[in-house]
């Protein structure tokens, strides 16, 4: 079967603030771009971005790039890359200035300088007292930034092909990137986008959670296909989860709740944060409460039928106060738990938030791999940035408003380094004989496959093993049975079938080839989670508990160190060291993790 | 509706920016859908095409609809 081949200098997978920044500097330096999503720009997830992006502009008072990368290293549990964090500090004035220049509406203060706020774990001073560091848009950040730098893009003519998802990697023989393999919703057409550059910014996976505050689209598209390419992944296990999510929906209950006087009870209705943190009981730290809840959970004290997750209960509160200070919470338990919260508690879950992991990449937004005793060796012709990728700038874990400014350094310095390597107008590199192969393949049997596995029913399995083996808080023999159910859970992804086989607009199709990638994500979050034995940022285990010499659980001495997963390579791990020097300040030296 | 039009309105209502849009339309096309008359249906697919942040706080109730071929489609939206 003939694929039609459509020839671009460069193509962008996702339509994201990554995507969208990325394109700005390809089409703006004249090369032919297209840009593929699944949705409309506008209606990526950037969209749920509300508080703001971070740059040590100093507008409110004095600030410094370098005690915004102070606090970066320090959020990572020093497990970001320095070379990285420097670079991404140092380029935030710039890339919020060129954003304002693109009609970006900041808030602003009284003498028309972006107004600034303070945001938890930004600090002056190399930790000293919290500095006023994030920029916004009233509660609609990623909303504006999407229009911006859409606009922007329609003026540089980048070319968006809208309702599109792409399938697969098309790498040569020796290894290169030569473009990707993508379909059209709208007429089940397959075709090649040959380019010289491919850039992934294809935003994160955290779909794979039961629980998870990311919308639908969120199925790891890039990982899925960087995985299936060879291409490893780097520290899966990172996820940052938030306490407070609604059962069974994800969406979140704000922490002004437990500020307010909300209280968490166990299923025997006991405030049983009284027993993990005495003094400041519901108000303790995200990371302690999400904990507790989570061992309450594991420990039989759950609720519900499942006993799967604790209440939140608010029923003590005046409902007035409710009404005035907690607005929207009332209407999104109503609408997602099915409960007045003044007249019942709130189901709640620790639920997952943010990917700290993905596919590997240098601070140019160079995608790199090991090869030979090389760790770190550039794939010639791509590119990722944002959410999907691993620069590594944070680590173990992300501070508040670093995601907005990742995704638009990298989103730039990956479009930069393509414009780069493309100078000169090197020919496009062959196709490969097969290079549409590998997706027909999948797509035929999807098709044909008869009396496979249901695709909501493996969705299901596989967001449920991950949220009780590999949830917020983490337990070694867990972890293990979570290994084999996860790879259990691959076995029926790889033999799904699909009711609806027509050519035209078969979203059940898409859902199916979304899970694809789906697995390759959770697999690799399993694999990497339950190998990491010691406690650090987000990933924390029962077994590598606080001890003098490994305070908080770390352990500097073994694993100091970023996991590299290998799906093609009967799921191999390897580590690279975490690069310590900056580029061109001093080391942020290692220090026990306390705020 | 066709076929074709339900699959691409059906799309636009399952992978939206904000999760708070993807439960409220998802639910609703499962269960309330069906139901509406072509009118109706038009009048959803007119505020499925709305951005996210309007559309939730319509449907959260932190706005009010004024438009009456719209309004109990939004009505409909809060309940279900």
């Amino acid at each position: 079967m003939s694929i039609p081949v459509l020839k671009f200098d460069a193509v962008i997978v996702g339509a994201g603030g990554a995507g969208l920044r990325s394109a700005i500097q390809l089409s703006e330096a004249g090369l032919k771009t297209a840009v593929l999503s699944k949705v409309f720009p506008t209606r990526s997830h950037t969209v749920a971005a509300q508080g703001g992006v971070a740059a040590s502009l100093g507008n409110s008072e004095e600030d410094h790039w370098h005690w915004h990368m102070y606090d970066t290293v320090k959020g990572s549990d020093w497990l970001g890359d320095q070379d990285a964090i420097e670079f991404m500090c140092r380029k935030a004035n710039e890339v919020v200035v060129e954003l304002e220049h693109y009609g970006m509406p900041f808030d602003r203060t009284d003498n028309g300088k972006i107004y600034q706020r303070p945001f938890g774990g930004h600090m002056s001073n190399f930790g000293e007292k919290p500095v006023r560091r994030s920029c916004a848009a009233a509660d609609r950040t990623g909303h504006a930034m999407l229009h911006a730098m859409y606009q922007r893009n329609v003026k540089a003519n980048t070319q968006f092909f809208v309702e599109w998802m792409a399938l697969d990697l098309i790498r040569d023989s020796e290894g290169a990137v030569v473009g990707v393999t993508a379909m059209e919703m709208e007429t089940g057409q397959v075709v090649i986008f040959h380019t010289r550059a491919t850039i992934f910014a294809t935003g994160g996976a955290g779909r794979i959670y039961y629980s998870s505050t990311n919308a639908f689209i969120n199925t790891g598209d890039g990982l899925g296909m960087a995985a299936r390419a060879g291409i490893p992944l780097e520290d899966m296990e990172f996820w940052q989860f938030h306490p407070t999510g609604v059962a069974g929906a994800g969406v979140l209950i704000t922490e002004g709740v437990r500020g307010e006087g909300g209280i968490l009870r166990n299923s025997s209705k006991e405030r049983f944060m009284e027993r993990y943190a005495p003094n400041a009981k519901d108000l303790a730290s995200r990371d302690v409460v999400s904990r507790a809840m989570a061992t309450e959970i594991k420990e039989g004290r759950g609720c519900g039928a499942g006993k799967d997750y604790v209440l939140l209960d608010i029923t003590h509160l005046d409902p007035a106060t409710i009404m005035k200070r907690l607005p929207g919470i009332r209407e999104i338990s109503i609408q997602f738990a099915g409960v007045d919260p003044i007249k019942e508690p709130i189901p709640v879950v620790p639920t997952c938030h943010y990917q700290m992991g993905g596919i590997p990449t240098n601070y140019s937004g160079r995608v790199v791999i090991p090869q030979g005793g090389d760790l770190a060796v550039p794939v010639p012709g791509f590119y990722a940035g944002g959410e999907c990728a691993c620069a590594s700038v944070h680590g173990a874990n992300r501070l508040g408003t670093n995601s907005l400014l990742d995704l638009l350094v990298f989103g730039k310095s990956a479009g930069d380094s393509a414009v780069e390597d493309l100078k000169g107008g090197s020919a496009h590199r062959d196709l490969p004989a097969d290079a549409a192969e590998k997706s027909l393949s999948r797509i035929n049997a999807l098709d044909n496959r008869k009396g496979g596995a249901n695709v909501h029913e493996t969705r299901l399995a596989m967001q449920r093993t991950m949220q009780d083996h590999a949830g917020v808080f983490r337990f070694g023999d867990m972890l293990k049975q979570g290994v084999s159910k996860i790879l259990e859970v691959e076995k029926a992804a790889r033999q799904m079938e699909i009711k609806d086989k027509s050519q035209v607009w078969n979203t059940a199709r898409v859902e199916a080839l979304e899970m694809e990638n789906l697995i390759e994500v959770a697999k690799a979050t399993m694999i990497s989670a339950e190998a990491r034995k010691e406690s650090r940022g987000s990933h924390v285990r029962d077994d590598a508990a606080d001890t003098p010499e490994f305070p908080n659980g770390r352990n500097d001495k073994e694993w100091l160190k970023h996991t590299l997963f290998f799906p093609q390579e009967g799921n191999k791990i390897t580590y690279k060291p975490v690069n310590m020097k900056p580029l061109s300040v001093e080391t942020i030296a290692l220090k026990t993790r306390s705020y | 509706m066709l076929r074709e039009d339900y699959e691409r309105l059906r799309w636009r209502c399952i992978r939206r920016g904000l999760l708070e849009v993807d439960l409220a339309l998802t639910r609703f096309l499962d269960q309330g859908f069906a139901g509406l008359d072509d009118e109706e249906q038009q009048a959803f697919a007119e505020l499925a095409d709305m951005e996210d942040h309007d559309l939730w706080h319509l449907i959260s109730g932190q706005a009010e609809c004024d438009d009456p071929r719209l309004a109990p489609i939004v009505a409909m939206l809060r309940k279900s």
